[in-house]
């Protein structure tokens, strides 16, 4: 056994070229355990002698001793650990990411028993950037970083990260987490799009079991697809058998509501909501329960528009089913400046206007706008193409096509079919 | 624009009472004057004579013309063999024809006894047919045994005979007298399925068929499209039935029955050429829709775009409809459809029109036909839009070019947004994938 004195010497000798880490990650391994955690609370001022960036491994492995120990963890080892995170060097701490994970779960723990969960939000950053292999990659440190900032309500921190998408998932439970995170920060931005999108992923992944953060992303994404689209869409036919089973069973009241939201009567649905308050409240869902209950106003406007060139405000809100013309008039405004409908109220007589979507597709914007759509997507349908190309000759496939059938062109694995099915 | 409007007032009064919206088809709403219950039975003769009668006893609700319809039946019952019927009939009744319209015991006694002996003695000539395998006979045998049950009012019992004679039937005459029959109880007894099955099957027949049966044929599968709403179809077969079919089919449908059967469900699905070539135009049609002046009026009043009589003229009939045995059921259906074509049909070539002039033209106010208009735009069947404020209706012209782009963009999303998470399920399968097959190789 080394001394710690020794072992830091090393570290310090040892962070140059690539080859120096290697056989400093060795030493390191062996060194690791028991004996460098009840030393503990003497490492600490070993850090001082290290620099976060020159010595990214040890240091990370000193740290980890300490943030594992459990012991003396006060709030400079927070402001130790935060500057490790912006400053090590990303190459040093991949060749131990479960160190390095480690690390950022007890700092997230701490910032939270701190009931500041800000603090943790430019850190964590920096930490997913410096674990991620690529963009695309999907790390633990995801669902901890969007979580701080769903707690620390800095919504749009969360859509640096996931204004990525995700392809390369290591564990499932972080897909799921960072689905149903990354759903309720675009929630809370009012986007809800994307947020449909990220809890349909949850919804829709894979599982052979049932699992609690699926039934929640389930829960959210009908109340999201009826404030977005008046109605529920049916599972599709990728979704898990286990999904499409059991997942109805356990959001029995929200399935109820959709029903509900189905039959188009405002009262009905105010009625269930406010009976089943209780519920969403202990779901906490009752803010956008009530959501959907204003945005059944907005659908009906929405179809007037289709119906009339003109409507007065009182017949407005008799067909919507609110209480007075002004009402209607707040309704139509608003919805006026959401960009929901076109057009004007006339308020001398009462009268609102409908107008067509002003939109010609011919401004430069819009041209642009196409433009990038339709990069976006050549880019992605390569991508699909070489990934299918991949997945011919990956020998794993190739392999299990073998054993289920006799050639593995005519017969297709429910994985290689997934794809085909899609496109 | 322009619409005829000279409707009588009798009409208009009947559509400010019957065309405005879902009333509702509960039997009583009408005067007994307007069916004259003996001459609609003279019509009809065989068991359906006396469906019909006991089913506007049922649903007219007025009593001196139920009482009239149950004695006709009563009369008639006496004169055949249906035991079970004269019973029903007589508690229908419930004495207050008199003495004379009560339940005959003795007659029910004597008929039954009959009954009994003829079961057996044909029972037993098919047994000795059977022994001997004679087709022929065995055929005959089994048809006089449906014939017999078909009398005692055993229906389903006469439609398992009249289907076992299929096996010995051996001319396509057989066949068609079988398939006629098979329809004739399957009717009564409101199994359209097998009539449509039937019907085909006696179409098959190589030989060519005569031309009353082909028109009873037609009539027949025109009947159970009707039933099973398949208006179009049911049209079709009717427009298709041929004159000669006169009164030879009277134990299932007159011909003022095909006349107006035809000519509703073509006005309820037809588009403006097909009911012009094939209602208005065809000769053989005419014949039938000759019969019943009323509704040729009504046919070409709607060709004719005189909406306002037209509609007039539906509901004059409409009283009479609710009686048809076959008919009632489908009168709201095929009139909200009707009246929906006419409002369609009257603001199609128009790039504006006036509510307040097609209000008048439909005899209905303004407020009600903004309703109507706005549930079938709602359901995109008109493309237009309303000017609540001046009651105009705009027709809406599709900008192609707009729409086209909006489509391209959306699918463009969909098309993103699918692959992505197909991806990612993708890459989850493999990992599940890997995780399970790697510990099996080491």
């Amino acid at each position: 056994m080394e001394s710690l004195e020794a072992l830091v010497a090393h570290i310090q000798g040892l962070s140059g070229s690539p080859e120096e880490v290697a056989h400093l990650h060795s030493l390191l391994k062996q060194a690791d355990g028991d004996s460098l955690r009840s030393h503990a609370a003497a490492l600490v001022p070993f850090l001082t002698h290290l620099s976060p960036e020159a010595h990214s491994l040890g240091y990370l492995y000193l740290l980890e001793a300490c943030a594992t120990s459990g012991a003396n963890l006060g709030a400079d080892f927070l402001v130790t650990v935060a500057d490790f995170l912006t400053a090590c060097s990303a190459d040093q701490i991949r060749l131990a990411p479960d160190k390095f994970l480690n690390v950022c779960r007890v700092f997230k723990d701490q910032v939270m028993l701190l009931n500041t969960p800000i603090r943790g939000i430019a850190p964590l950053r920096a930490a997913v950037r410096k674990i991620q292999a690529s963009p695309e990659q999907l790390t633990p440190v995801h669902a901890e970083y969007l979580l701080l900032c769903l707690l620390a309500k800095q919504y749009k921190a969360g859509l640096s990260v996931l204004e990525d998408d995700i392809f390369e998932v290591d564990q499932p439970k972080d897909l799921f987490l960072y689905c149903y995170y990354g759903g309720m920060i675009y929630i809370g931005l009012k986007k809800f799009p994307k947020a449909s999108e990220l809890l349909h992923n949850a919804v829709t992944a894979p599982m052979s079991s049932l699992n609690a953060i699926a039934v929640e992303a389930y829960k959210k994404y009908i109340l999201v697809s009826l404030i977005q689209n008046g109605q529920v869409p049916s599972f599709p036919k990728y979704t898990s058998a286990t999904a499409q089973r059991n997942m109805k069973n356990h959001a029995q009241i929200y399935v109820e509501l959709s029903t509900c939201y189905g039959n188009g009567r405002y009262t009905d649905l105010e009625t269930f909501v406010e009976s089943n308050a209780a519920v969403f409240q202990s779901d906490n869902n009752l803010g956008l329960a009530k959501q959907v209950l204003s945005s059944m106003y907005k659908r009906n406007i929405q179809r007037l528009t289709q119906t009339y060139l003109t409507l007065s405000l009182e017949d407005i809100a008799r067909s919507v089913q609110l209480d007075t013309p002004r009402d209607a008039e707040m309704h139509v405004l608003r919805m006026i400046e959401d960009g929901e409908i076109h057009a004007t109220i006339n308020q001398k007589d009462g009268m609102v206007s409908f107008h067509e979507d002003p939109e010609q597709y011919k401004s430069v914007e819009m041209v642009e706008h196409i433009d990038t759509s339709i990069q976006r997507l050549t880019a992605l349908s390569k991508k699909l193409a070489s990934i299918d190309e991949n997945m011919a000759c990956d020998p794993a496939y190739l392999l299990k096509g073998g054993i289920t059938g006799d050639s593995t062109t005519t017969t297709s694995t429910p994985f290689h079919t997934s794809i085909f099915e899609m496109i | 624009m322009d619409v005829e409007g000279e409707v009588p007032a009798a009409a208009a009064a009947a559509i400010a009472n019957g065309l405005g919206g879902g009333e509702e088809a509960s039997p009583a709403p009408f005067s007994a004057e307007q069916l004259d219950v003996e001459a609609y039975a003279a019509q009809y003769s065989g068991r359906t004579r006396l469906a019909r009668l006991i089913f506007i006893a049922d649903r007219c609700g007025v009593e001196a013309m139920q009482l009239e319809a149950l004695r006709m039946a009563y009369d008639e019952i006496k004169r055949g063999e249906d035991v079970q019927l004269h019973r029903d009939v007589a508690v229908k009744i419930n004495g207050r024809l008199g003495p004379r319209y009560g339940l005959d015991q003795a007659w029910v006694d004597t008929v039954a006894r009959r009954a009994e002996q003829r079961k057996e003695k044909l029972e037993n000539e098919l047994n000795g047919y059977r022994t001997n395998l004679i087709k022929e006979s065995i055929r005959m045998g089994y048809n006089d045994i449906g014939d017999f049950f078909y009398a005692h009012g055993q229906l389903s019992d006469a439609f398992k005979s009249y289907i076992r004679t299929r096996d010995y039937c051996t001319t396509s005459k057989h066949i068609v007298q079988m398939c006629m029959n098979v329809i004739l109880v399957s009717i009564e007894l409101g199994q359209f399925a097998h009539v449509t099955n039937y019907v085909s099957k006696a179409e098959q027949t190589p030989d060519s068929l005569d031309p009353i049966i082909v028109a009873k044929l037609r009539a027949a599968a025109g009947l159970a499209n009707l039933e099973t709403k398949k208006y179009k179809f049911a049209a079709r077969k009717f427009v298709e039935t041929g004159i000669e079919l006169g009164n030879n089919y009277s134990e299932v449908i007159a011909p003022q029955d095909v006349a107006v059967y035809g000519a509703l469900c073509a006005l309820a699905s037809f588009d403006r050429s097909d009911l012009k070539s094939k209602v208005i135009d065809n000769i053989n049609f005419r014949n039938f829709l000759e019969l019943v002046p009323e509704v040729r009026e009504l046919v070409n009043d709607f060709y004719a775009s005189r909406y306002g009589s037209c509609l007039g003229h539906l509901e004059k009939l409409k009283p009479n409809l609710l009686l048809d045995i076959h008919l009632h059921e489908h009168v709201e259906t095929l009139y909200t459809d009707i009246r929906h074509k006419a409002i369609i049909q009257y603001t199609l070539p128009f790039i504006s029109v006036d509510l307040n002039t097609m209000a008048t033209a439909f005899k209905t106010s303004v407020s009600m036909l903004e309703k109507e208009l706005a549930a079938l735009i709602t359901e995109n069947k008109i493309q237009a839009r309303i000017d609540s404020h001046n009651k105009i209706l705009y027709a809406r012209h599709a900008d192609q070019r707009n729409t086209t782009f909006q489509r391209v963009l959306q699918t463009g999303n969909e098309f993103e947004r699918d692959v992505k998470s197909m991806l990612l399920r993708a890459n989850l399968l493999k990992h599940d994938y890997i995780q399970r097959t790697g510990p099996r190789k080491m």
